[in-house]
């Protein structure tokens, strides 16, 4: 060991499976080799509500070189409930909830076959569109996670009334997709009494349990192994249905069987972010000092599991006022359970407060910049937990001087070239650190280098690349000495993906494995677990901070909006490696700008599904989408985090970002939008 | 009426794939696409949304950036097909692969076969002086130019900010 | 997909006789409108009759001045023809507005001009479509319909015609010449596509057994200075919302002759009659386009949500020809 090596983190070393991704060697879920594998296709309801009466199954099983339909009428009996309870029950809850499933020698086969099993239901009036009046809002117990639903603290009423600016609005966020390139795929072998499962997940060991207990199967006989994953961004956090009815298949018929959710039936059947009806009441003295915060969230669920989005939940820390009040109410509707998507809660929730923030700072006239620093809070205002850091006015003002805010004219609708008009926004940014327990292992190779096994997940996010460095640094040792294995569940258990909690759970762990091989007495092998130590932790109000710069070019006689320009700057702890890191904060703020300009899941108001259930009908961003974007970090030193000092960067980009484009489309224009996406036709309606 | 169980019609096909003949028999269903991952084992082109809306699929027929996914494979008979796996030369990385890693152009990686296919294929059209839609006067590469004839390839990951320059990097 | 035969033509009369022969039998060209609504459910042929080897895979000039375009030219050599350029810059920018790079390289000319709505409830065949299931219904019309037909709909279908080529040749009078068992005949391309009606399921007037084999530029100086415009959702790689074709010529400030055709609007690509005619011998003031816009627009009914394209398809016509105004 040398003392004086190069430290890995904080360098910008290369995706270390860069090759394995550019040459096409990286093997994803249904890409595993096989010998002769049987193909899963799934069969999904036509209705919202009511039930299966009859079930024909004759013609797809005619097609040449089917094996098998399996449905609620043959299936096993699983030990699940919601969701995963999958061909249980003739019950149909939502329109695409998968109703049976063909397996057969070839893809096309089991496609074609799928499509002629015939169903007939019995079909009830489904209740399918949310509405903040809809007789069957509900108090949900907790919200996503673990959050009170809701909080109250000072008088509200009262700090409404006292407040010299009030502004009272409410803004909309439709159903979004998570829409990972990858499509969700599994394949299942099922083979003497134990399951292979090559998957795509975000958690290997979290997977093979819950798959172990769907099918009361010893968690050890059950091995989940994910590599390399196409994106999840929070959908992949969770076994899905598909990935039962794949197991539900190999067992029934003997093959490996190999099954993918189309790019249509993922509209229903891996998860989305709900569409929120979110009231926001702000109260102002005349200096801009916030005297009260209400945010009062309005949701979906299903009829099948609950949901519960934790969209205000941020407006528990994000200002200091002495009155405030958030709630969470839901609607159960027919319709496929909401899920986790990319700083589930946040995100939304950040929209409404963000843009609410931006509307005080015109009622008041302060800049927006300022305002958001006279009302950033000394202490959590919540529960009075001191900050482990709170550097949000830092990435505030170190954004405004690098975007060139000084010179900004507050006016809106005053700048314009040709038919443009221009405007700019900005928008804060905060997400909770979370940290979780985990295992891992080290050793000691015979040629000298290092193998480290931990169960984490790299989704895309360069977790096998930061844990590289973290190790190498802990073993003082070069990044190239030190091989990262993950995605396999037989390896030491590792918490999900999720939570951006990745890199300060797993790394966590890794730190101490390798200390203990660095500094034990010649062991070749260290494994560890660091639930003792995670769960002694001192209780602070840990998140990261940032805030997004957007400028847009808005057509009012066509409705186009461009995006010439966007900056986000945070403040995010440790930054283990900038190259991917840069490049994970600007995905986030690109996913925020389809978010705040094009992306919505329509839903089939009589029919009861999302309508434009494909990637021509829901836009993602393109290139075109794009200009100039950028991410930058603010020096952050705090011991109070993790080993490795870091936040995690996955979800804080798309926060807030959709609020940037939108308060840059009101100084663009003088209109303020409140519901997303803000298409040509919003702009043109005004 | 149409018989619903009638077999699967079956057609030779012979075509070459990264410079090795194949020469196989194949379900007229099946796909350019499902016949490179699942009948001759090259995974690399990938299956995002199976209806030319993604181009995670994309590779190079007769020297021209096509989605697989939408091109029968019984119709491409003859026809000379790289994917991602056959870029490389000589265990040596095409320079657009190299700078793809060097500028972290991909997270996931699950467009990144079809973003490196389509990107050579799209430097092609531009040496071959085709314009873009932002074409004014001179098909040139430039950051604009990348952006809209790159558009077909779909990115989650939002990783255009490096693929631009990747591209442009390589390209020029 | 239901399993169907494959088949090559080795020249036109083949092709007709191998599709008229067989109920359910199918042209293919690129594919890539065809499969993707097999692989939907939405087609479901029985034979296909790959088209894409006939020697209809050339721009040739007329003597006059036009251009005869092989129906198996694929878009991207269409749009980077030199003549094309030259001739009819629009029906470049048409196609290079459309699609992406690499479906531009599959999809040939016939094929773009025959291609199908997008129209969602079409596309599933879970749902009522009175084109893909005549007599079912249309649930567009009071559901999802913010992007479907503000021009010419009828109460059994409001579907746009997706096509950004054919936008452009609807304006500059191409002509369309098609094989079929009883011989060859030329429709012009406004003829081509059809309004809905009361049989929604005929997209055009063609018999399922008729090619196309080529489609007919004719000569028109004025197209040469023309230009596509389309405002999409997304900035590239997107349906048009409302899109553009427009040619001008202005002669001592009055308008002397003028093209101009919408998408995105209409069952069909929607030649501006009204406007040119309203046009022709007018001042060219931003004032006489306006006017020849609202004349256009005049019959349009919009649907419950798709009222914005006609201030957009105003707005099109008014700077667009303005903007040619100006340079010419």
């Amino acid at each position: 060991m040398s003392v004086l090596a190069e430290r890995a983190v904080g360098r910008p070393l290369d995706r270390v499976e860069g090759e394995a991704k550019a040459t096409g060697e990286a093997l994803y879920a249904f890409e595993h080799p096989l010998d002769r594998p049987a193909y899963g296709a799934l069969v999904q309801s036509t209705i919202a509500s009511g039930e299966i009466r009859a079930l024909d199954a004759s013609d797809a099983l005619r097609v040449q070189g089917v094996l098998a339909m399996v449905s609620h009428g043959n299936a096993p009996r699983l030990q699940a409930e919601g969701e995963l309870a999958v061909l249980q029950s003739p019950r149909v809850c939502y329109r695409g909830q998968i109703v049976a499933a063909v397996v057969a020698d070839t893809l096309e086969a089991a496609r074609e076959a799928a499509q002629l099993v015939r169903v007939e239901y019995a079909e009830e009036s489904p209740d399918v569109v949310l509405r903040d009046d809809h007789p069957k809002l509900y108090r949900p117990e907790k919200v996503n996670p673990a959050f009170e639903t809701d909080t109250a603290q000072g008088d509200l009423d009262a700090g409404l009334s006292a407040a010299e600016h009030v502004v009272d609005a409410v803004y909309e966020t439709p159903a979004f997709h998570n829409n990972a390139m990858e499509p969700h795929a599994t394949i299942a072998v099922w083979a003497d009494g134990r399951l292979t499962l090559y998957d795509s997940t975000q958690g290997a060991s979290s997977a093979g349990r819950t798959i172990a207990g769907v099918f009361g199967l010893d968690p050890e006989h059950v091995r989940v192994v994910s590599p390399h994953v196409g994106g999840g961004f929070g959908s992949k956090g969770t076994p899905r249905q598909h990935a039962v009815v794949a197991v539900i298949a190999a067992m029934t018929t003997g093959r490996a069987v190999k099954l993918a959710v189309t790019r249509q039936q993922m509209f229903a059947l891996t998860g989305y972010r709900t569409p929120t009806i979110q009231r926001v009441r702000l109260g102002a003295d005349g200096d801009g000092r916030l005297l009260a915060i209400a945010h009062d969230v309005v949701e979906q669920t299903s009829t099948v599991q609950e949901f519960a989005e934790q969209t205000a939940v941020v407006t528990r820390m994000m200002y200091a006022a002495p009155n405030r009040r958030t709630t969470h109410r839901l609607v159960p509707l027919n319709v496929p359970t909401p899920s986790w998507m990319r700083a589930p809660g946040e995100c939304p929730g950040m929209f409404a407060l963000e843009s609410a923030i931006d509307e005080l700072s015109v009622a008041c006239g302060i800049d927006p910049i300022e305002l958001r620093a006279r009302n950033d809070p000394e202490v959590d205002p919540e529960n009075g937990r001191r900050f482990s850091s709170r550097n949000l006015v830092e990435c505030l003002r170190t954004g405004a001087e690098r975007f060139g805010w000084a010179d900004r004219d507050p006016a809106p609708a005053t700048r314009r070239d040709g038919r443009w008009l221009c405007g700019t926004g900005v928008a804060a940014s905060t997400y909770p650190v979370y940290r979780r327990p985990c295992r891992a292992l080290a050793r000691r190779e015979a040629d000298g280098s290092y193998l480290v096994r931990v169960a984490a997940a790299d989704i895309g996010t360069g977790a096998r690349t930061a844990l590289t460095q973290i190790a190498a640094d802990t073993l003082g040792v070069p990044p190239g000495d030190v091989r990262v294995e993950l995605g396999d569940s037989a390896f030491p258990a590792a918490p999900v993906a999720g939570g951006s909690a990745g890199t300060a759970s797993w790394g966590t762990a890794v730190v101490k494995a390798c200390r203990l091989l660095r500094d034990g007495d010649g062991e070749t092998e260290e494994s560890v677990d660091t639930r003792a130590e995670i769960e002694a932790a001192e209780q602070l109000s840990r998140h990261a901070f940032g805030a997004q710069f957007v400028e847009v070019r808005v057509d009012l006689e066509t409705g186009e909006i461009r995006v010439p320009r966007v900056l986000g700057v945070f403040a995010a702890g440790t930054i283990v490696n900038p190259k991917t890191a840069r490049s994970q904060l600007i995905g986030g703020m690109t996913m925020g700008l389809g978010m705040a300009l094009l992306e919505e899941s329509i839903l089939d108001r009589r029919f009861g599904d999302y309508l434009n259930r494909d990637l021509a009908g829901y836009h993602l961003p393109t290139y075109a989408d794009l200009d100039e974007i950028d991410a930058i970090w603010v020096e952050e030193d705090d011991p109070d985090l993790n080993p490795i000092g870091s936040k995690g960067i996955g979800e804080i980009g798309i926060v807030g970002t959709a609020a940037a484009v939108a308060n840059a489309v009101y100084h663009a224009t003088g209109r303020r939008h409140r519901r997303l996406p803000i298409t040509p036709a919003a702009v043109l309606a005004g | 009426m149409r018989d619903e169980s009638q077999a699967p019609v079956l057609r030779e096909l012979a075509l070459r794939v990264n410079g090795v003949e194949h020469a196989l028999t194949v379900d007229t269903r099946v796909s350019l696409l499902d016949l490179l991952r699942e009948h001759l084992d090259l995974t690399g082109a990938k299956k995002g949304c199976d209806h030319g809306q993604c181009g995670a699929c994309t590779v190079l027929i007769d020297g021209r950036r096509a989605n697989a996914c939408l091109a029968l494979a019984v119709a491409h008979y003859g026809a000379e097909i790289v994917t991602v796996e056959g870029l490389a030369e000589n265990g040596e990385l095409h320079p657009l692969q190299r700078a793809f890693i060097e500028l972290d152009a991909f997270q996931c990686g699950y467009c990144t076969p079809g973003q490196l296919c389509s990107a050579i294929g799209m430097l092609r059209e531009l040496e071959a002086g085709h314009p873009s839609a932002v074409t004014t006067d001179g098909a040139r590469l430039s950051p604009q130019e990348i952006r809209e004839r790159m558009s077909g390839n779909l990115c989650r990951c939002g990783a255009y900010a490096n693929l631009v320059p990747a591209i442009l990097g390589s390209g020029s | 997909m239901r399993p169907f035969e494959y088949e090559r033509a080795g020249d036109a009369a083949e092709a007709v006789g191998l599709v008229s022969r067989r109920r359910g039998a199918r042209f293919l060209g690129g594919g890539t409108n065809l499969v993707d609504l097999m692989r939907l459910g939405v087609e479901t042929p029985e034979l296909l009759v790959d088209v894409t080897r006939l020697p209809f895979d050339r721009v040739e000039e007329t003597g006059d001045g036009g251009l005869t375009i092989g129906a198996g030219v694929r878009n991207s050599d269409l749009a980077a023809h030199p003549l094309v350029r030259e001739r009819y810059p629009a029906v470049s920018s048409a196609l290079l507005h459309g699609a992406s790079g690499q479906l531009r390289n599959l999809a040939t000319t016939g094929g773009n001009l025959l291609q199908r709505t997008r129209c969602a409830y079409f596309q599933d065949v879970t749902k009522p479509c009175n084109k893909r299931e005549p007599g079912s219904g249309c649930p567009a019309r009071e559901g999802e319909h913010r992007n479907l037909a503000v021009l010419g709909w009828s109460e059994h279908c409001v579907a746009t015609h997706p096509s950004d080529l054919a936008v452009a040749l609807a304006a500059f009078d191409a002509t369309v010449r098609v094989e079929g068992p009883a011989g060859a005949r030329s429709i012009p391309l406004v003829d081509l596509h059809r309004l809905p009606g009361d049989e929604p399921h005929c997209d055009t007037v063609l018999e399922p057994d008729e090619l196309v084999v080529s489609v007919e530029l004719p000569p028109l100086p004025l197209a040469a200075g023309s230009r596509y415009v389309k405002v999409r959702e997304r900035a590239s790689f997107a349906f048009a919302l409302v899109s553009l074709a427009a040619a001008l010529e202005v002669r001592d400030g009055v308008v002397a002759d003028v093209r101009l055709a919408l998408g995105g609007v209409a069952h069909r690509p929607w030649r501006a009659f009204r406007a040119e005619e309203s046009l022709r011998g007018e001042p060219a003031t931003a004032e006489s386009f306006g006017r020849a816009a609202d004349a256009e627009l005049e019959p349009a009914r919009p649907l419950r949500d798709n009222g914005y394209k006609l201030p957009l398809a105003r707005t099109l016509i008014v700077r667009t020809l303005g903007e040619l105004a100006e340079s010419a």
